[in-house]
């Protein structure tokens, strides 16, 4: 049996909408993948921490309070640091168009904006992890 | 009476045996069932039969008589319109006094300030938690200080402010009591709200400092200082907005809210407060989704029960006191990024389905908020969409004009009953901070959630734009953004407050607090003492986790 996909869903900085965060869990969990939720008020390093000692295979992060922009790439670069690059991430949340390229070229690999179906984050969290 | 319903049950029966049976050959119904956005069944038609007899005389009755349900003005709007009341707040406190003058000018008649992601848990903008926050979501207020500033130029004894702050609600208050004592204004000329729910912030915000024991505290220590001190002042906004934004039913909103309020009630009685001198001053915040009906049927309700409970349950004698007197804000979380016009509408339907279940004051989101805090220009438009259901609709010249709807009055009567049917659950909990510890709400809330999320993946639902009737067209409001300056702007002066203040008299004030916070004697009035001698939100917060604690919730999805 194929070992299952390891994702870390955490909610980075002092925002406290996990709605979305939980729902995509949830459907990931459904999805057949093993999730590990982090709760609220995470640190960026408090993500990768947990990211490495749970050995996942990718990282969603969500963020509804605008602060995406000073916290996303703070969690793609301590990955780097640490040797775990080999991690994915992804982003949700309410972020700007304009804000998209940016993340991007940070290594945020993929951004999920309001509308967007779990059918999409399920595909995407597959073929990250290369299954 | 009886006879008449033998009547009318066998013109039914026949009416669904030839007229409906015929005519549903030809053209069946789309769905086997028809649901609301709460997934509550709806039936094809209601008549006098789906309500009991007496069922006027006992539920509904007239407006601005017990038990309320048409609303707690005898005229409702032909007196008074609700108050116009935008969320506001982005940047420095010079950007939100900017806002709220636009607001002001364009005929907003009160303000409601929202903070940023810091000053709601507690921490001023320099704090090392708050990288990256300040002023994304809200305006950054660290000291009294920033509150002068916020109000600058805007007369604070006319209009009413409500603020939406919870956990550190007393600080935050202290500073507006603070900003309006330099101004020489009298505390009893004050009117407004300070949120201070923070029972639906362990269920559904997650903006929480510290356990629930001690929050409860501090709440019923602002009913107490409240009821003597500031008596136009509504020291608690009881919220289901948030309740439901983050995935609950009508139902859930409708019963988790009224049963925090019963909680909020309890605790303060059990402190030793005369019911009659706070529960006038306990208001209600609700949210609008897309359902019109149901949130209608959901306000009403709302009434009828905390009239109930307060005069049955907890004797109140004032009719006051049997108010249940409510904001409601339109659904953030229905409006859609795709073709984002389109929630002009819905905002629209929102506001109208609030205003015929009678609220008191009104926010209408903007159509860019599935992106940003809004713009000027589409701040504007929710503003004015107020404007027309007030002066354009004519739905203000009658009170209560769904009142006797047999689908209305049907529907009120079901939300009742299955609030109470959570009422008992909570109930066997042991109240709600047993029911928070295990994870009840926030249980109930997930499920909800994802329930709703899969309708919607599934087609079940349609959200036009987003799963059916889409474009590829990208349409993005033009952008807001916060300056660098206003963080700096912002820096500089509480830099300067920390430097320039009396250092003697700042310290000796936290360690007062620290005292009274350690003992059982009322919080606020050391609270007030200490933003006189301009200690920080976060100094005063931090004086009070270390005596109080903090507070990690139960992980679950």
């Amino acid at each position: 049996m194929a070992k299952k996909i390891r994702v870390l869903i955490a909610k980075p900085g002092l925002d406290g909408h996990d709605r979305g965060a939980k729902v995509i869990a949830r459907a990931l969990r459904d999805a057949g993948m093993e999730v590990i939720y982090t709760g609220l008020r995470q640190t960026p390093r408090d993500i990768v921490e947990a990211a490495i000692q749970e050995d996942v295979d990718a990282i969603g992060l969500s963020c509804l309070s605008g602060a995406h922009m000073t916290l996303f790439p703070e969690v793609v670069r301590l990955l780097r640091q640490k040797g775990a690059q080999e991690i994915v991430v992804a982003g949700g949340g309410i972020i700007p168009e304009e804000d998209i390229p940016k993340l991007k070229k940070a290594g945020i690999r993929a951004v999920f904006g309001p509308g967007t179906s779990l059918q999409d984050v399920v595909k995407f969290f597959e073929q990250a992890a290369g299954k | 009476m009886g006879e008449n319903r033998e009547e009318l049950q066998r013109r039914l029966k026949r009416w669904e045996d030839t007229v409906l049976a015929e005519y549903m050959k030809e053209r069946p119904e789309s769905r086997k069932e028809f649901i609301t956005t709460s997934s509550v069944p709806i039936r094809r038609l209601y008549t006098p039969l789906d309500l009991p007899p007496g069922h006027f005389e006992r539920e509904v009755g007239l407006p601005g008589e017990y038990p309320y349900t048409r609303g707690v003005h005898p005229n409702m709007y032909r007196g008074r319109l609700w108050t116009m009341r935008m969320f506001s707040g982005l940047g420095s406190a010079e950007d939100t006094n900017r806002r709220f003058k636009y607001l002001i000018k364009h005929g907003e008649t009160g303000l409601s300030v929202a903070f940023d992601m810091p000053t709601l848990y507690g921490y001023d903008t320099d704090d090392d938690e708050a990288k990256g926050e300040f002023g994304t979501c809200g305006v950054a207020v660290s000291s009294v200080k920033d509150m002068e500033v916020l109000f600058d130029g805007i007369d604070i004894s006319e209009i009413s402010t409500s603020m939406t702050i919870n956990a550190p609600a007393s600080v935050i208050w202290a500073m507006y009591l603070g900003n309006a004592e330099r101004r020489g204004i009298p505390f009893s000329r004050l009117r407004g709200t300070i949120q201070n729910d923070i029972l639906k912030e362990y269920q559904a915000q997650k903006e929480w400092i510290y356990p629930p024991e001690p929050s409860m505290r501090l709440v019923i220590d602002t009913f107490e200082y409240g009821s003597k001190m500031v008596p136009q002042w509504n020291t608690i906004s009881i919220s289901g907005y948030h309740i439901r934004e983050a995935g609950a039913t009508a139902v859930q909103e409708l019963a988790f809210t009224l049963r925090n309020g019963l909680e909020y009630v309890q605790w303060a009685v059990d402190r030793g407060l005369e019911v009659d001198e706070f529960a006038p001053r306990l208001s209600f915040f609700f949210n609008s989704h897309n359902d019109l009906f149901e949130e209608i049927a959901k306000f009403r309700a709302a009434r009828r029960i905390w009239a109930r409970e307060m005069r049955e349950t907890f004797k109140a004698k004032s009719p006051r006191s049997w108010w249940l007197r409510f904001h409601t804000q339109t659904a953030g979380v229905s409006l859609t990024a795709q073709q984002p016009e389109t929630n002009i509408v819905r905002v629209a339907l929102q506001g109208l389905a609030a205003v015929l279940g009678g609220t008191q004051s009104l926010h209408t989101n903007s159509y860019d908020e599935a992106y940003q805090v809004p713009n000027e220009k589409a701040v504007r438009i929710a503003l004015r969409t107020q404007q027309i259901l007030a002066h354009e609709t004519g739905v203000v010249n009658t009170v209560d004009p769904l009142g006797g709807s047999y689908f209305i009055e049907s529907l009120t009567d079901f939300m009742e009953e299955e609030a109470y049917k959570y009422f008992d659950r909570i109930n066997r909990f042991g109240g709600c901070l047993p029911a928070i510890k295990k994870g009840f709400f926030q249980q109930e809330i997930a499920n909800s959630a994802y329930r709703y999320q899969t309708e919607i993946e599934n087609k079940e639902r349609t959200i036009v734009g987003v799963n059916d009737y889409v474009t590829d067209e990208i349409s993005v409001p033009e952008p807001l953004k916060i300056s660098k300056a206003s963080f700096e702007m912002q820096l500089k002066r509480l830099q300067s407050l920390r430097r320039s203040r009396d250092k003697r008299k700042h310290k000796k004030s936290l360690e007062k607090l620290h005292d009274v916070a350690a003992g059982k004697a009322n919080t606020m009035p050391a609270i007030l003492d200490a933003v006189r001698a301009h200690a920080t939100l976060g100094e005063i917060c931090t004086v009070l986790r270390e005596v109080f604690g903090t507070w990690k919730e139960p992980l679950l999805y």
